[in-house]
Order: C-alpha cells, then sequence, then structure tokens
C-alpha cells in the first residue's frame, strides 16, 4: 500500500520546461515514476521528455486522468500552481518551491480547505515509496523498498536518515519531506498518522528541528494512537535561540518550541529518542530486532 | 528583514497608523535643528531622543533619552550618536549608533490619565493565520508579562478570506479598557496597523508601547518591524531600506555569496548542505566533545568557487581549532565536492588546522579517494559516526 504515492500514481509536472523541473522530472522518469506529463501555460501540445505538456492542471487531469502534481513553479506563481492543482481535482499536491511568501500561503491553507487533497510542503524534499515512485528531488539509489516509513522537515538530514536504514539492512516504505517553512500543507503529526495507519510500515522515523510545536503535537498522537515503534530525533540542539525569531514569535510558540524541551515531550510519549544523529539507523534496527 | 524604528513609522504612518512627529538626524547639529523644527510644528517643549540600532531593550542600555531642553537635545544626542551600544537584546560588544530619532514629546499633561499598551501583528504557525497579540501591560518586557500575568495577555485571529474585521477592532480596544474618544482612535490604529502589516508582507510587527496621551490620542511610540525576506521581491522600496552595518560583517559578507552562515562561539567549524543536516551536524560537533563555530549551509551547489569562499569565512575565527565538511551528496556530486575542496585548500594555502571531510551519497566512494590521493592534510570518513570519531581525535 504505502502512502500518497505508489505505482499507480499518474503524475504531472507542474513548471515542466523549466530548468529545475525539466532535470528533476526526468530523474524522477529515470527512477521508473510514472509521470504522465507536464504543465506549462502557453506550451500546451508539445511534447517534452517524450511525454505530453498540457496549459493548464485542469486539461492534464481530463486528458490524462492526473492525480498527483509536483511543483518546480518558482517562488511568485507558485501559491496560484497551489491551487490551480487543487481546483483541478488534484489529489496529492507535492510542493518543492523554496521562497513562498508567507502571506501568499496563509491563502493557499485556507483555499484548500475547500478541497478534498493533500498538500506536502512547500520548501520540501517531496515524496519518495522506494522501488514505485520518486515525486522529489531526493537522491534515489539511497532507497530500498522496505517497511520503515520516514517524516522530516528537512531535505539532507532525510537522506542522512534514509541511508543510515537502508545501511542498518531495512528499506523504506513511504518517506515524506514535509518542509521547513513557517505554513505547510502536512505537518509531523499528519505524516506520521498516515504511516502509522499504514499496514506495509512496521516502525517510524520522525525528525524534526527546532521551532514550532509540530512535533510536540505528533508525540501526542504516538502516546495516544501509536501502534508501531517511532525513533526521533531533533536537530538544533546547539543552535543560538531567538536568531530568527522575535520577541512575540517566541511567546507563541511557547516553552515546547526548544531542541530539549521536544526531545523530553517525545521521550515522555513513548518515543525512542536519539542524541546523536548518526544513531538513527542503528536505534531503528534495534527497535525492530525486538519485534522480530 | 528587521528595519529601524524610524523606517518603520514612516511604512505606519503612510497607512494611516497615528505615530509622534519625529525627524531622524545623523549629527548633533541636525539634531538641534530638528528639535527646534517640532517644537514649530507641534509645540513639543521636551523631545525623545532614541538611538537607531536593531535591538530592543534601547532605554535599558542608555540609547533613549528625554531632552527638556535644547542644551539637552545637542548634549544627548552627542552622547548617544556613535556610542556602542549594549542592551539586553545585543551581544557585549554592542551596536554602533550611527543615526538617531528626534520625536516630539507625547507625555505632555492633559484632563485624562497616560496609559501604555502593547500590540503585535504575527503568524500564528499553528492555525496558519495572522493573530493580534495585545495587552494592557505596555511598555515593558511581553515575556516577562506572559510568564507572570498570561491572563493580561489577549489574542485576536484574522481570518485570511475576509481581512480584519470592524467588531475585532472594537474587541480589542474594548478588552484594553478604552472608552470615548480614545476607544474610537485605538479601533482605528488597529485596524490601520494590520492593513499595513498585510500590505507589506509584515512578518512581525511589535508596537511597545501603543500610547494613549492625556488628551485621549493613541500613538504608535515605537515600531519593531520585520519584513518575510521572500516577499521582499514585491517591495522594492522596502529592500532598499536595509541597513547591513546593524549585521554581523562576516554573515553579510557570507550572505553575499549565497551562503547561508551564522556565528557561534565554539572551536569547531563546519561546512554542510542542507539547513536540517547543517544543525544536526553542530549536535554532532557537541556530542563529540568540541562547541560549534558556526552554522553554514553551503547550498544546493557546493562547488570549488563556493566551498573556497566557505573555508575563508570560517578561517577568519581565530578560535577554530578543526573544521568539519559534511556534504550528502544528492543532486550535488561528491567527487565534484571533493575535488572542490582540494583546490580550495591549495588556493588557501596555508591552513593550519585539521579539517575532516565526510562525504556521503551520489559518488561518495570516488569523492573519499580524491581526498585520500591529494597528499593533503585531510582527513576523510563516510559514515557520519565516523566523522564525529575524527572530531574527537583532533580535539583530544
Amino acid at each position: 500500500m504505502s502512502v500518497l504515492v505508489n505505482k499507480d500514481s499518474k503524475i504531472i509536472v507542474q513548471g515542466f520546461t523549466g530548468n529545475e523541473g525539466a532535470f528533476h522530472a526526468e530523474q524522477m522518469i529515470d527512477y521508473g515514476t510514472n509521470v504522465v506529463g507536464g504543465v506549462t501555460p502557453g506550451k500546451g501540445g508539445q511534447t517534452h521528455l517524450d511525454k505530453p505538456v498540457y496549459n493548464t492542471v485542469d486539461q492534464a487531469v481530463t486528458a490524462a486522468g492526473a492525480d498527483v502534481s509536483i511543483i518546480f513553479v518558482p517562488p511568485p506563481f507558485a501559491a496560484d500552481a497551489i491551487m490551480e492543482s487543487a481546483a483541478a481535482g488534484i489529489k496529492v499536491i507535492i510542493c518543492i518551491t523554496e521562497g513562498i511568501p508567507t502571506k501568499d500561503m496563509i491563502k493557499v491553507k485556507e483555499y484548500l480547505k475547500n478541497y478534498d487533497c493533500r498538500l506536502v510542503g512547500p520548501n520540501c524534499p517531496g515524496v519518495i515509496t522506494p522501488g514505485e515512485a520518486k515525486v522529489g528531488i531526493m537522491p534515489g539509489f539511497i532507497h530500498n523498498p522496505g517497511r520503515i516509513g520516514i517524516v522530516s522537515r528537512s531535505g539532507t538530514l532525510t537522506y542522512e536518515a534514509v541511508d543510515q536504514v537502508t545501511k542498518a539492512g531495512m528499506g523504506q516504505s513511504t518517506c515524506i519531506g514535509i518542509g521547513g517553512d513557517p505554513i505547510i500543507g502536512t505537518t509531523t503529526k499528519d505524516a506520521v498518522k498516515m504511516l502509522m495507519e499504514d499496514d506495509d510500515t512496521d516502525g517510524i522515523v520522525m525528525i524534526g528541528e527546532i521551532g514550532g510545536g509540530m512535533e510536540a503535537e505528533a508525540a501526542y498522537y504516538v502516546r495516544d494512537h501509536g501502534t508501531k515503534p517511532v525513533v526521533g530525533f531533533i536537530a538544533g540542539q546547539t543552535a543560538p535561540e531567538g536568531r530568527t525569531m522575535g520577541h512575540a514569535g517566541a511567546i507563541v510558540g511557547g516553552a515546547e518550541d526548544t531542541a530539549e524541551a521536544k526531545m523530553r515531550i517525545m521521550r515522555e510519549c513513548g518515543i525512542a529518542v536519539v542524541e546523536s544523529p548518526a544513531t538513527i539507523g542503528a536505534k531503528m534496527a534495534e527497535l525492530m530486532a525486538v519485534l522480530a | 528583514m528587521n528595519l529601524h524604528e524610524y523606517q518603520g513609522k514612516g511604512i505606519l504612518k503612510s497607512f494611516g497608523v497615528a505615530v509622534p512627529e519625529s525627524i531622524v538626524a545623523d549629527t548633533p547639529e541636525k539634531a538641534l535643528e530638528a528639535a527646534k523644527s517640532l517644537q514649530e510644528s507641534t509645540g513639543s517643549e521636551s523631545w525623545a531622543i532614541k538611538a537607531q540600532i536593531h535591538a530592543g531593550g534601547r532605554g535599558k542600555g542608555g540609547g533613549v533619552k528625554i531632552a527638556k531642553s535644547l542644551e539637552e537635545v545637542t548634549q544627548f544626542a552627542n552622547d548617544i550618536l556613535g556610542m556602542q551600544l549594549v542592551t539586553p537584546q545585543t551581544d557585549a560588544k554592542g551596536k554602533l549608533v550611527q543615526l538617531i530619532l528626534v520625536e516630539q514629546s507625547i507625555y505632555y499633561p492633559g484632563p485624562s490619565e497616560i496609559q501604555e499598551f502593547y500590540v503585535s501583528v504575527l503568524l500564528n504557525r499553528e492555525t496558519g493565520k495572522n493573530t493580534i497579540m495585545y495587552s494592557t501591560e505596555g511598555g515593558m518586557d511581553i515575556e516577562k508579562v506572559a510568564e507572570e500575568t498570561p491572563h493580561l495577555i489577549f489574542n485576536e485571529e484574522i481570518d485570511p478570506a475576509v481581512g480584519i474585521q470592524g467588531f475585532q477592532c472594537r474587541k480589542i480596544a474594548f478588552n484594553l479598557g478604552l472608552s470615548g474618544q480614545a476607544f474610537k482612535e485605538m479601533t482605528k490604529f488597529v485596524a490601520a496597523l494590520y492593513k499595513a502589516y498585510d500590505a507589506i508582507d509584515a512578518s512581525l510587527f511589535e508596537i511597545n508601547p501603543v500610547f494613549k496621551t492625556s488628551d485621549d490620542r493613541i500613538f504608535a511610540a515605537d515600531s519593531k518591524v520585520s519584513i518575510d525576506d521572500n516577499a521582499l521581491y514585491r517591495h522594492k522600496d522596502i529592500a532598499e531600506m536595509r541597513d547591513d552595518t546593524q549585521e554581523d560583517p562576516t554573515e553579510v559578507e557570507a550572505a553575499s555569496h549565497d551562503l547561508n552562515f551564522v556565528k557561534l562561539d565554539g572551536n569547531v567549524g563546519c561546512m554542510v548542505n542542507g539547513a536540517g543536516l547543517a544543525m544536526a551536524t553542530m549536535d554532532i560537533i557537541k556530542l563529540s566533545g568540541g562547541e560549534p563555530a558556526n552554522f553554514l549551509d553551503v547550498g544546493g551547489t557546493a562547488n570549488a568557487e563556493r566551498v573556497e569562499k566557505a573555508f575563508r569565512i570560517i578561517l577568519k575565527d581565530e578560535s577554530v581549532k578543526a573544521i568539519l565538511v559534511n556534504i550528502f551528496g544528492g543532486i550535488v556530486r561528491c567527487d565534484r565536492v571533493a575535488q572542490g575542496v582540494v583546490d580550495a585548500y591549495n588556493n588557501i594555502g596555508d591552513i593550519k588546522v585539521p579539517i575532516i571531510v565526510r562525504l556521503q551519497g551520489t559518488n561518495a566512494i570516488e569523492g573519499k579517494e580524491i581526498i585520500d590521493n591529494s597528499g593533503l592534510k585531510v582527513i576523510s570518513a563516510i559514515l557520519l559516526q565516523d566523522a564525529a570519531d575524527r572530531v574527537k581525535e583532533v580535539l583530544a
């Protein structure tokens, strides 16, 4: 089963013919991902990477039955691209674009409430179900089909965790990069919940970082509904306080904001928290061995 | 991006938010001229002289003074201009004051009591909506208020679909205990403040205090304004207000090369691709017995030029005893990065601290070979734990 994307997903690339979009679309196709086409306004009717180009997402849905979209559109136009996908009936929208203004994302978040769809990102590496579909910018070869789900806010740190899990002799069911922006479509809790309910996932790696209350929210979910082992890591134990956040933001963020506080909450909720990012894979292997 | 008080107030004023009359000055002579001009236009017989730096708590460091005569204006301007102002929000060196704001005094006597409130606008990350946070306890440290009397802090969330509504402005003004003319002024103030926040893509407005005068007028007596960096492309006029002199010079230099760098106080420098992995690398330095000397994200294209620039920036810090390079190759190939490290090392020439290079991901083996065969005093590693162990060894 896995979650979000699989071999049957019909994927379109928004920003298909741009530099970024074209490069990564090719990598995705090489991995064996079912890319059914792309969208570049004004280039509809052309062919790119042997796939049809459409003017609108709506056309791609009608003509190719697209149900998943990955977005490489530049920041000023990315919010519009997300809303276009939602309005066209796309079910899973994965936005890679980094640098979208917060004000645009506030609108997007509100807009998406009217549609039955899930946004992952923005500012994320995407989603991969190894061996089936790579819908993102992650290096495919470090992944291995398996039964560990991975959730993370960052890019290269996700790859690090994936690599450790693979090297420890396991594989991944689905890896979800949820993104590092203040407003994102899928939260840590949303992703953990999906993997907790997935029959093909036996264990979950949850990687967070300083700022916001998402990890605490996910930890409380694990405490109340958890049925599988969860390994956790929080990046930024040594990060200086208050460098990026204003005074007032720190209050709303509350005391659950620091790496220390998040790690404590996660431990209290039964998550196996590792202090060193080098031991994520080993810890998961240990927990899986106990299960077996 | 942070703005100075005077810049923030200029923007607020253009959106109809009431601010005291003020003039910015960079010499005592201009400060005196400003005070005279304000005396003429407002009738003010005293003036606030306020240091313009990017940090709060200026009053505590002697950066804000009330001048009761023109002589005092000159004297205080002399005192404050050119000082290294240290506040609870700066480091021990403080920040150089190059500009002061000369402002009409709003503490004049009148029929009603003077009051100070707190109002800020910011994003509530949990709900994805902007929130107006306000309190009757203005003019003091809001973190302290939150800790000691949290029931005196209120939040009003703004619906993104329709924006701020009249009833919300009235609710805020009532909760602040206002009535009559001051109530009316406050509802207008809040509406204009939110309009400004929304229009300029701000990420934080903090007005502390919002001041009620003795004749029931409402003013933004201070302004802390931050703008969403991602939105600066559509606010060219605001982008030009950036004052690089307020930032750490090394960080400014790094930013000009597209390197995301934050200076810290430790002894092990690091260079990493990706912010999350960079923070994780700092953590592993600490677990290995060192202290991170910096945060440095070289981004997606770690080529020779950027690697060299990053090395040079890290090496400026004399307390750096070792450097850990941690690259997880995805799109960026490890052999390219390895060659970049070797070239940078040769170009710089006299690197005296041990360098540990950990390459993993695309072409990691080839990358390690390039490092190992370079003949340079660079230690290579593939696993993150190996890299951590090497850091421990070189620090021992």
